[in-house]
């Protein structure tokens, strides 16, 4: 498989071939089909239930869809153990998920570790944590931290640290920024971004703030009841005329933006 | 009282260590039965509800209880594999308390593991973990805590429930409490009750300070720790190593006369070059199945309850007879030796306030029939349930007013002060001439007779060199002088030792056979 790629080569392609997923009566994911191509920043944005993380986890076979199948570079994820699988993609989500029980320079290594690098590989891997520590800006006094001595913002730059340890070329991220204050998570994603450039990952992003997507993405894909809705570059979604459920998300940023920049001019208007 | 003091901690090392080893194995058992279980029923509710279910039902059963139903089930498998299983001593005691110490130890176990935060478990999935690296890297470890605090509780509970595993014979902390209920001899019931609760507060405390320590990820605290409980364990565990030899062992039934005549038996062995340990406080119905699975070597017990119990017979017939027939039955049934009758008879003996001897002029059973349904009656803890009462009550119509049940102990203490008019008093006891009690006649010989013999278990029948060391002791023993050395041990002031009145009584045997 060509995941494990070295920083600068590109991701793999992912294809998705009319996958579904029902829980019971209720269908998660609808007959979706999709190419994604190599090196792309892809947003699934749509609004709670609209099926966009149960797409996302059948990528990584967190969960495996009642139908259809799915591709990463040519290959179908079913030819491997799910543990295999995960371990040569990285997984970014929500609720971080750091081990409290160890300490950042372990949690960032864990991948290593389940990859079978013994005690004799140490050094290489604090090298490693050390060169991951610099790459998502992080102070290396950190390493030896636990992490309830960090903030959700640091931790969630561990969480990136320890997704890319074992350097995949595909990364899922599944709400990343959603629990971290708006400063906090504009300087992460923008950070992000960089990284995705330089590593040359694909990367696909799940989240339900259009903003966050039209500054991240360069393609996005519009979920709704299971279904793509629309499927454009942040310039097309602006432009307008790629249907009512883009259209009705775009609004918001769009409205909230005229809002302030009304108020600004306001107040320019108070101060000359 | 410095004498006493230092009797009872003479006892202590050896009971402390037996105790610590039967703990300690139930313990370690339950953790290895209970730590899969926990891991399958965290991650399936069903099988979660059936084994909590199952373990909370277990719990509800008292411990002695417990304990008592191990013998026979474990009897009905030794037959069922054709023999072998000991259904007396560790094995049963190990048993009963692993089942007690699963509940506490599982409810722990599965509240951990099921507690372990979703986004750790969420993770370890995404990175790729295995269902084994996932337990052991990140389940295992967060629910640790929670798992130690089960085996803290289960410890504490088993250390205590322990000392109820004397009563099948198996030797712990209760020893001292068992036998000091029974003979009144309360530094030897506050020894055994302060080395076992320290021994609960010492496991405790180390525990403790284990569980807070991995809470707090304090690695040297929890090693520390855990090296001295080891230490601990090592002591206890040396002389299980250091191999038994040939040590004879003297099983007793739970009171006074039992104890005296085992350590009789007990020193005549030891004189011969055996090593000797008691059982005491076995059970009527167990002992006997005792000898004959070669659980105990010696003991003594009564014509009278062998043909009830062991014989199911309720035909009066002559006390020589009856003898004559127990041993044949025994050897031809279960290769147990009747070697001998020791010479006395310790029978039911209905016992009356000397007052109310003369004022109602009581001196027979049938006299007692007159006035019974003005009497309150005291009894034994057994007596009520076995056939002797149901032979009685066919002989002669008495109705009590009311009928109590007492350790032995205390059963003439409440004739004394009135709490009770009549006892079922046992015709050896000192305390009947002591308190001047008057015996009622059975005039009818509805009472079977009750000598006292001694039965050899099959292993050691054949042993010349056992059975000569004891059978001086047959015919030797006087009523006058049981009685007398029962009231060493029994009286309230100027208590004995059952071994100190043991050899007293050998004494007397030596005159006896000097004159």
């Amino acid at each position: 498989m060509a995941m494990n790629s070295t920083p600068s080569a590109s991701g793999p392609a992912i294809s998705l071939k009319s996958i579904s997923r029902h829980y019971g009566a209720i269908t998660a994911v609808d007959n979706v089909s999709l190419e994604i191509a190599a090196g792309g920043f892809v947003a699934l944005v749509g609004l709670s239930g609209s099926g966009k993380s149960t797409l996302l986890k059948m990528i990584n076979r967190l969960v495996d869809p009642s139908a259809g199948e799915v591709l990463i570079a040519d290959e179908n994820v079913e030819a491997f153990d799910p543990h295999v699988l995960r371990r040569r993609i990285g997984y970014v989500f929500q609720n971080i998920g750091l081990f409290p029980h160890m300490t950042i320079a372990r949690n960032i290594a864990i991948g290593l570790e389940l990859a079978g690098q013994k005690n004799g590989d140490r050094d290489g891997r604090q090298e490693r944590v050390a060169e991951l520590l610099e790459l998502v800006e992080l102070p290396q006094e950190m390493a030896n931290r636990m992490p309830h001595q960090l903030s959700g913002g640091q931790q969630q730059r561990v969480g990136v640290a320890r997704a890319l340890a074992t350097r995949p070329g595909l990364m899922l991220m599944d709400e990343p920024f959603g629990a971290l204050d708006p400063v906090t998570r504009d300087s992460l994603a923008g950070q992000y971004k960089a990284l995705h450039e330089k590593l040359g990952l694909t990367t696909i992003i799940v989240t339900h703030d259009m903003a966050e997507a039209l500054y991240l993405a360069d393609r996005i894909l519009v979920m709704e009841d299971g279904q793509i809705k629309a499927d454009a570059t942040p310039a097309e979604l602006l432009s307008g005329g790629v249907g009512d459920e883009a259209e009705a998300l775009v609004a918001i940023p769009r409205a909230q933006a005229a809002h302030l920049i009304a108020l600004g001019q306001t107040d320019g208007r108070k101060s000359t | 009282m410095t004498e006493a003091w230092k009797q009872a901690f003479t006892r202590v090392p050896e009971l402390l260590a037996a105790h610590v080893q039967l703990s300690f194995s139930a313990l370690l058992l339950a953790m290895a039965l209970c730590l899969p279980l926990a891991i399958w029923a965290a991650r399936t509710p069903k099988v979660a509800a059936v084994i909590l279910g199952f373990a909370s039902l277990i719990q509800t059963i008292p411990a002695l209880a417990l304990l008592a139903l191990f013998y026979p089930v474990l009897l009905g498998l030794s037959a069922l594999l054709g023999g072998g299983i000991s259904a007396l001593g560790f094995l049963p005691a190990l048993l009963a308390l692993t089942l007690y110490a699963l509940l506490p130890i599982l409810r722990n176990a599965v509240t951990g593991l099921t507690g372990v935060a979703p986004a750790a478990k969420q993770a370890a999935d995404g990175l790729g973990m295995t269902a084994a690296q996932k337990l052991r890297l990140v389940e295992a470890p967060l629910a640790a805590p929670t798992i130690m605090a089960g085996i803290r509780t289960a410890a504490v509970w088993t250390i205590g429930a322990a000392t109820l595993s004397t009563t099948v014979g198996q030797a712990s902390l209760g020893d001292l409490i068992f036998a000091g209920l029974q003979t009144q001899n309360w530094t030897l019931v506050l020894t055994g009750c302060f080395a076992s609760a320290g021994l609960a507060i010492i496991v405790d405390l180390l525990l403790g300070l284990i569980e807070r320590a991995i809470r707090e990820r304090r690695k040297i605290i929890a090693w520390g720790a855990t090296a001295v409980i080891g230490i601990g364990l090592a002591i206890a565990l040396l002389p299980a190593l250091g191999g038994r030899g040939d040590v004879v062992v003297i099983g007793a039934k739970g009171f006074s006369e039992q104890f005296i005549l085992a350590r009789l038996i007990g020193s005549r062995l030891e004189k011969a070059g055996y090593q000797v340990r008691y059982h005491d406080g076995l059970g009527s119905a167990v002992v006997f199945q005792a000898v004959a699975a070669d659980d105990i070597d010696i003991y003594v017990d009564y014509s009278g309850t062998i043909w009830t119990n062991q014989m199911k017979r309720t035909d009066p017939v002559p006390a020589d007879d009856m003898v004559r027939e127990i041993a044949k039955w025994s050897a031809s049934k279960y290769g147990v030796t009747m070697l001998g009758a020791l010479g006395f008879e310790n029978t039911y003996a209905f016992a009356v306030r000397p007052e109310d001897a003369a004022s109602k002029q009581l001196k027979t059973l049938d006299d007692l029939a007159r006035v019974s349904s003005d009497f309150a009656f005291g009894t034994d803890l057994e007596f009520l349930e076995r056939p002797e009462w149901a032979m009685v009550k066919a002989a002669y119509p008495i109705e009590f007013k009311e009928a109590r049940s007492f350790n032995p102990t205390f059963m003439y203490p409440a004739l004394s002060s009135g709490e009770v008019d009549v006892i079922s008093a046992f015709s050896s006891d000192g305390r009947i001439a002591a308190n001047g009690f008057v015996v009622l006649e059975d005039g009818k010989g509805a009472v079977p007779s009750y000598e006292a013999m001694l039965l050899v278990a099959p292993r050691r029948s054949g042993d010349d060199k056992f059975v000569n060391a004891i059978k001086p002791l047959v015919g030797a023993i006087t009523v006058e002088n049981m009685r007398e050395a029962n009231y060493k041990v029994d009286r309230e002031t100027d208590k004995q030792s059952p071994r100190q009145a043991a050899r007293w009584l050998d004494e007397q045997l030596k005159d006896g056979k000097d004159q």
